[in-house]
């Protein structure tokens, strides 16, 4: 234990205490007690970040089931310094913009703040941890704590629609995930990326490299909204803006990029790598940006504003896993650039979307709406918001001075060299990639002057607004002034972020390059090609902004039916019909049928298993004489047994079973097994008892009136039970394979548990994991039944519903 | 329906002391002798559910006002923290330790973790009954 994992410990701990905390001191908002948290794990990474930049990574293991190779493995280096930076830093102006945001008098803001920390805590348990099973798990608490997040205000139909649905995508990511983690662990025998790195040529080398590739990466473009599994982040937005800041455009939507960019080194340099990577990356930018423009909702074009950055950075990943190509010749290091490029547009997108979703939330929170079509001419009330709306969409639009143009010409200069490979089928495709970049970026800038000059300029419209607008309070523009500032100061000093932040970074992506590979921005390359692009962009740009009113009718073209909305919401249709009547046709309500079902499955698996194996052969070796007292036992329970089924009345037929029941207790007493005795005898009991209470709600049994030819196939499945299990135990008896464990404990219970009573010993300590296991089934059987009984619907029986059988 | 059943009652009313008494032998015996948690706790809760039976429900939540459920988590909670205590030594998950003490008035006695992990299955089984008989034996 270390405190790095106190660091990513340290969330889920301190959200325990929130509920507390709000209970305690309800005068005071509860965001002011969470909020030195992040702050402080803030502070304690930034006082590593000389050791990261020298080059240094900290690992530090702790074991959690050896047994099973599982560790709790932290790993520090530039990409997970660089990810669990912003997730603090980010995460600190969130929860301080948060405590301005929602109310504590209206809103349950104790569940926000633990849902919170648990992301928090989840989002930096997957970027520091090496093992990859282990961040799995983390990858889908962060899954699970958004969709939380997403449903805060729950009572809203849209809110538990979009939440359900990023579930089920992210979710269905991350169990592919799985899959591909097993699958690298089949051909590595590991599950640590950095042993991963150190055998790429034993996985590219394998049959299940291309399988394990596209499994890792349907969890990451799951995660990141990238095409066609974008469609749950729209809906995200339903989420209180601060979560949409942090959660939906800061950092757990990056999770993906980060997999992408931690895997680089292990599938980096293979052609399906490059392609799926940088090709649906481009494809997501393109499609989000086309989007983003006929939204009407602030945060609508926010999020696929953010869809379309994030396949941006996607795609960067992909053109600079180039670098690590074998035919990539005598300067692979020319392709890095677009590695490069990817992380310094990861952190300047963090900066820039972060302050805009701040001043979409502050515009909401003052006007009462957040639709461009009421909005317009707030600039003159809300000078202060205007300002940040300015700084961050001119950054997103890829203008001059700020940090997003410097991102966007190594973005160019990216898909430029890209363009001039000539491996991986570059040749025939490589002008495509340029051209696309160049489109998706017009269509940016359109968004992003439409989210300033809609909302900000032209003429105010009082009369569609609920409240009368004016500045925010102090408390909600700090935050956005911190990012814009950021925006500014890394867009005049980039080579700051390039030492610090990048340049770290970088060589835990493209390991291979070395120490002496530097990233060096500047803003002036002279008269190069990325610069007239932008210049293109510009101009185009404004032109088709001028024109917006002439070709949005276009959007309106694409069939409804072909949306993936449609898709997605037909699909989940087909699937609850589908399930339902699949379900229904067995599940008839009878206990008759259950039981059937149960029983022929039974025969037919262990009949086979008997034959398949040959287990006659054990039956009869072995056996102990019968004396007289068993003979009499078993008469007595034969004759109980094959009386139960003629018996009409429940009361006879309750003590006919307890008889066998009993009776299996005196043979426990003859085989010397008192704790047996003991439990058997006192379960019977119980469950007589409970029978009596249930008694009341019981109806008159009655003969079930079936054909003969049913009665004949039950006698059929009773006898075959019977008999399968008769031989199943004389041939256990029978065929001993290997010695049996039981002698391992009657020597160990004492030495080394210190019971005498075998029994009790192995039931708390030697197996005491299965206990443990055992008896929360029970709790949760007994909660269920509690649940089902107290909570019971008043409402009619529906088909089947037929509890009274049996 | 007024039952005649003076012997009954009067009988139970002693029966279940012996009962109970007898499950917490169970339940503390278990290590060494046939007994433990599962055995002590289903002792326990026919115990209750004879009390229950004899008289009616009512009078047993009256005469013994515990939320079963509450006793559920209890349980589980404490076994599961008798498992992660291990860990304040540096041992994996449920490692149980085991010593001999000199007591007073009971003399030298073998004080184990088990027992307390025992405990959580003791008041697991205890609530999962309960509540399983109180909640079909309440519903009308």
């Amino acid at each position: 234990m270390t405190l790095l994992h106190a660091a990513i410990l340290a969330p889920f701990g301190y959200a325990v205490l929130v509920p507390f905390l709000y209970k305690w001191f309800r005068k005071i908002h509860t965001g002011w007690f969470v909020l030195p948290l992040p702050m402080l794990l803030f502070t304690f990474l930034i006082t590593h970040l000389y050791r990261v930049i020298s080059g240094e990574t900290m690992v530090e293991s702790v074991p959690w089931v050896p047994s099973l190779d599982l560790h709790f493995t932290v790993y520090l280096d530039g990409l997970s310094m660089l990810f669990s930076l912003l997730i603090t830093g980010i995460g600190s102006l969130v929860v301080l913009y948060s405590i301005f945001y929602l109310s504590k008098d209206k809103e349950s803001i104790h569940h926000f703040y633990v849902y919170l920390l648990m992301f928090m805590g989840a989002m930096l348990g997957v970027v520091l941890s090496d093992h990859l099973i282990v961040l799995y798990g983390f990858w889908e608490l962060t899954s699970i704590s958004s969709f939380l997040l997403i449903a805060f205000w729950h009572r809203r139909g849209k809110s538990r629609y979009g939440a359900q649905k990023s579930m089920l995508i992210t979710v269905f990511g991350g169990f592919s995930m799985l899959a591909g983690i097993v699958l690298l662990y089949l051909m590595t025998g590991s599950f640590s990326v950095r042993e991963f790195i150190g055998s790429t040529d034993l996985i590219h080398g394998h049959d299940l490299f291309v399988p394990a590739l596209v499994l890792v990466l349907l969890g990451a473009f799951t995660k990141s909204a990238q095409f066609p599994f974008y469609i749950w982040l729209p809906d995200a937005m339903e989420a209180p803006t601060p979560v949409s800041a942090y959660l939906h455009s800061a950092t757990m939507v990056k999770a993906g990029i980060y997999l992408v960019a931690r895997l680089t080194p292990v599938f980096g340099g293979a052609a399906e790598w490059f392609w799926l990577v940088s090709g649906i990356g481009l494809l997501t930018l393109f499609w989000g940006s086309l989007n983003a423009v006929k939204q009407t909702d602030l945060k609508a074009i926010l999020a696929f504003s953010t869809v379309s950055q994030l396949g941006l950075i996607m795609s960067l990943f992909g053109l600079g896993s180039a670098a690590l190509a074998p035919d990539a010749g005598i300067s692979p290091n020319v392709y890095a650039v677009a590695a490069a490029a990817g992380i310094f547009h990861l952190i300047n997108h963090a900066t820039f979307k972060g302050a805009l979703f701040m001043v979409a939330g502050i515009v909401d929170h003052e006007t009462g709406t957040r639709d461009i079509r009421k909005l317009g001419g707030l600039a003159a009330l809300m000078p202060i918001s205007f300002t940040f709306a300015v700084i961050g969409a001119f950054s997103m639009a890829g203008l001059p001075p700020f940090n997003g143009f410097l991102s966007k010409e190594m973005f160019f200069t990216g898909v430029l060299r890209a363009s001039g490979m000539d491996f991986f089928r570059m040749e025939t495709w490589g002008a495509l990639f340029p051209a696309i970049a160049w489109v998706a970026s017009v269509f940016t800038f359109i968004y992003s002057m439409l989210f300033v000059f809609r909302t900000f300029g032209g003429k105010l419209q009082p009369e569609k607004l609920d409240k009368r607008p004016h500045e925010a309070p102090l408390g909600m523009l700090i935050p956005p002034a911190v990012l814009a500032a950021l925006v500014i100061v890394i867009g005049l000093f980039p080579n700051v972020a390039s030492y610090a932040l990048i340049e770290p970074a970088l060589a835990a992506v493209l390991p291979s390059l070395g120490d002496h590979y530097h990233v060096h921005i500047s803003f002036w390359h002279g008269w190069s090609t990325e610069l007239f692009m932008t210049i293109g962009v510009v101009v185009m740009g404004a032109l088709m902004y001028w024109l917006l009113r002439h070709w949005k009718g276009l959007y309106g073209r694409w069939p409804k039916r072909l949306a993936l909305n449609a898709v997605y919401d037909s699909g989940l249709r087909f699937l609850d019909r589908f399930s339902a009547r699949l379900t229904n046709r067995y599940m008839t309500g009878s206990l008759r049928h259950y039981l059937i079902y149960i029983f022929v499955f039974f025969i037919g698996v262990t009949g086979y298993t008997f034959v398949r194996f040959g287990a006659w052969e054990g039956i009869g070796n072995g056996n102990a004489p019968i004396t007289a007292y068993e003979a009499v036992l078993m008469a007595a329970m034969l004759i109980a047994s094959l009386v139960t089924p003629f018996v009409r009345d429940r009361i006879t037929l309750i003590i006919v079973v307890g008889a066998v029941g009993y009776m299996v207790v005196l043979f426990f007493v003859l085989f010397r097994a008192p704790d047996l005795a003991l439990t058997q005898m006192i379960v019977e009991t119980v469950s007589v008892a409970l029978f009596l209470l249930c008694y009341y709600h019981l109806p008159k049994l009655k003969k079930e009136e079936g054909k003969i030819r049913h009665r004949f196939t039950n006698v059929l499945i009773s006898a075959g039970v019977g008999a399968v299990v008769t031989m199943v135990a004389l041939s256990a008896n029978g065929s001993r394979w290997f010695p049996s464990i039981s002698d391992y404990y009657v020597e160990e219970s004492y030495v080394s548990a210190g019971g005498k009573n075998i029994v009790n010993v192995i039931l708390v300590d030697f197996r005491g994991f299965d206990t443990m296991l055992e008896i929360t089934v029970l709790g949760i059987a007994a909660l269920g039944i509690y649940g089902m009984i107290k909570l019971r619907l008043n409402q009619p029986k529906q088909n089947g519903g037929d509890r009274h059988e049996g | 329906m007024k039952a005649n059943d003076v012997i009954l009652r009067t009988a139970v009313k002693v029966i279940v002391f012996i009962v109970l008494l007898f499950s917490v032998y169970l339940f503390l015996a278990g290590h060494n002798a046939p007994g433990g948690g599962f055995i002590g706790g289903l002792m326990t809760s026919s115990a209750l559910v004879l009390l229950a039976l004899t008289f009616d429900l009512k009078t047993l939540l009256k005469a013994v006002p515990f939320n079963y459920r509450w006793i559920i988590g209890a349980g589980l909670l404490i076994a599961v923290l008798t498992g992660a205590g291990s860990f304040l030594f540096g041992a994996p998950f449920l490692s149980h330790a085991f010593g001999h003490f000199e007591l007073p008035i009971l003399g030298d006695a073998e004080l184990a973790t088990a027992t307390l992990f025992d405990l959580g299955v003791y008041l697991a089984v205890v609530g999962v009954t309960m509540t399983i008989i109180l909640t079909i034996g309440e519903d009308q």
